[in-house]
């Protein structure tokens, strides 16, 4: 027992606190991005653009069936040979942001499809264009359906940045190993703290999304 | 690219077997474990309920790498002594049959209710009953995200490549740092990731489609 009061010292929360924040900074930068991106493909996906449609469609189904892990490897490790140099922060960001927003593009596509095609008919006959009756009817709808698949991505996007320690980006995984480096007594007291920190922040969300769900439905 | 398989094909077809030797395995054991919590959140107890719940949340909310690397670096200190394939795939069991749970369960729920209602009142117990009405039409119904479930599987052993788990990953990585073809190697590792998710995701498509 006494190991965990040595390991849980002041020092050693501030530096896995640090980690926390670095792994929220980059999951915040990472879902507003992709949240951006991906809602502007699954649109297009759900419009039936002639050929762009298509070829997003073919893009998307590729990045959807990589391992992140793999992207994150390619990023850090592959592009530089073609001339693309990203610090581990930036490597981490671009490649975390182009495998949800091809996850996100599918739930967007899929949410939209899932509202009735009644309501467009019927907005359509009341004298909107098209344009007009896909924002101010449709996608709202669609984005009550999409908030449940949308928090679970969200949260797996959270633990998918602890993948980002095999670039050495200093977030919550790379500190507590660097902690538990210096002695191994420190192993079974900083995997607990892991434990406890990533549980915290993904269990909050889903109570939030779960409170939002209920709000607005 | 081609040079790459044509100069490591043997590596990479080690890594692809391990891959899938990884994700069947823990499919097997992820769909055992994770039936039997989706049962427990169907059983009239109050306990049982909980023990269920407490599982589903934790292990869907703490990162696989997290898990993966308690057994590689924990468990062989103080416990049993593991290899990294092992642990990994432990990992992933433990962490995918969370998923597996809540989605069982989502299957359970969309039976109708009469079914039970009706299996009782012709004598089955409760065990009996989900056994033999209930759970085959649930899985009807979980199929496809069943099939979802198994692609996120085999995408996600990648983490054993953290735990000299000799992957695809791992194999892949271990190519690039030593030819330091970077660039050509993890497209072929790619491909080969394709090779197994790329059809899955269109059947389970079509599969989605037919049900509706």
């Amino acid at each position: 027992m006494s190991s965990f009061a040595e390991a849980y010292t002041w020092i050693n929360f501030r530096f896995l606190l640090e980690g926390l924040w670095v792994t929220i900074e980059v999951s915040l930068v990472s879902i507003v991005l992709s949240f951006i991106i991906g809602s502007f493909l699954g649109i297009i996906r759900y419009i039936r653009a002639p050929f762009i449609s298509g070829l997003f469609g073919v893009v998307i189904d590729l990045i959807r069936n990589l391992p992140l892990l793999l992207l994150i490897f390619f990023t850090y490790f592959g592009l530089p040979k073609i001339g693309i140099r990203m610090n581990p922060l930036a490597a981490a960001i671009a490649a975390m942001t182009v495998f949800e927003s091809a996850m996100i593009a599918e739930i967007v596509r899929s949410g939209i499809k899932a509202v009735d095609t009644g309501q467009m008919e019927g907005a359509r006959a009341n004298g909107l264009t098209y344009w007009q009756a896909l924002r101010v009817i449709v996608l709202p709808q669609a984005l009550k359906k999409m908030i449940p698949p949308l928090v679970s991505q969200f949260i797996s996007l959270i633990k998918d940045t602890s993948l980002a320690t095999i670039i050495v980006l200093p977030e919550l995984l790379y500190r507590a190993q660097i902690i538990y480096g210096q002695n191994t007594r420190y192993m079974i007291p900083m995997f607990l703290a892991l434990a406890v920190m990533y549980f915290a922040v993904c269990y909050a969300l889903s109570l939030v999304a779960a409170r939002l769900e209920k709000t607005t439905g | 690219m081609i040079s790459v398989f044509q100069q490591h094909g043997q590596e990479l077809l080690v890594g692809f077997g391990n891959t899938l030797l990884c994700s069947v395995i823990a499919l097997f054991f992820s769909l055992i474990i994770g039936s039997t919590f989706a049962i427990f959140e169907a059983v009239p107890s109050r306990f049982l309920h909980i023990i269920g719940r407490v599982y589903i949340e934790v292990f869907r909310n703490i990162p696989l790498l997290v898990i993966g690397m308690f057994f590689y670096a924990v468990v062989p200190q103080y416990i049993v002594s593991i290899d990294g394939f092992t642990a990994g795939t432990i990992g992933l069991t433990l962490y995918t049959s969370a998923f597996i749970a809540e989605t069982v369960r989502a299957g359970i729920q969309a039976v109708d209710e009469g079914q039970m209602e009706g299996a009782r009142a012709n004598g089955l117990t409760f065990m009996q009953a989900m056994r033999h009405i209930i759970l085959p039409q649930a899985f009807r119904y979980v199929i496809p995200p069943l099939g979802n479930q198994f692609i996120n599987m085999v995408k996600n052993s990648s983490v054993l490549a953290f735990v000299a788990g000799f992957d695809l990953m791992y194999q892949g990585d271990m190519i690039a740092s030593t030819t330091f073809d970077t660039f050509n190697t993890y497209i072929a590792v790619g491909i080969l990731y394709l090779v197994i998710t790329l059809p899955l995701s269109y059947y389970m498509r079509y599969l989605e489609k037919k049900m509706d």
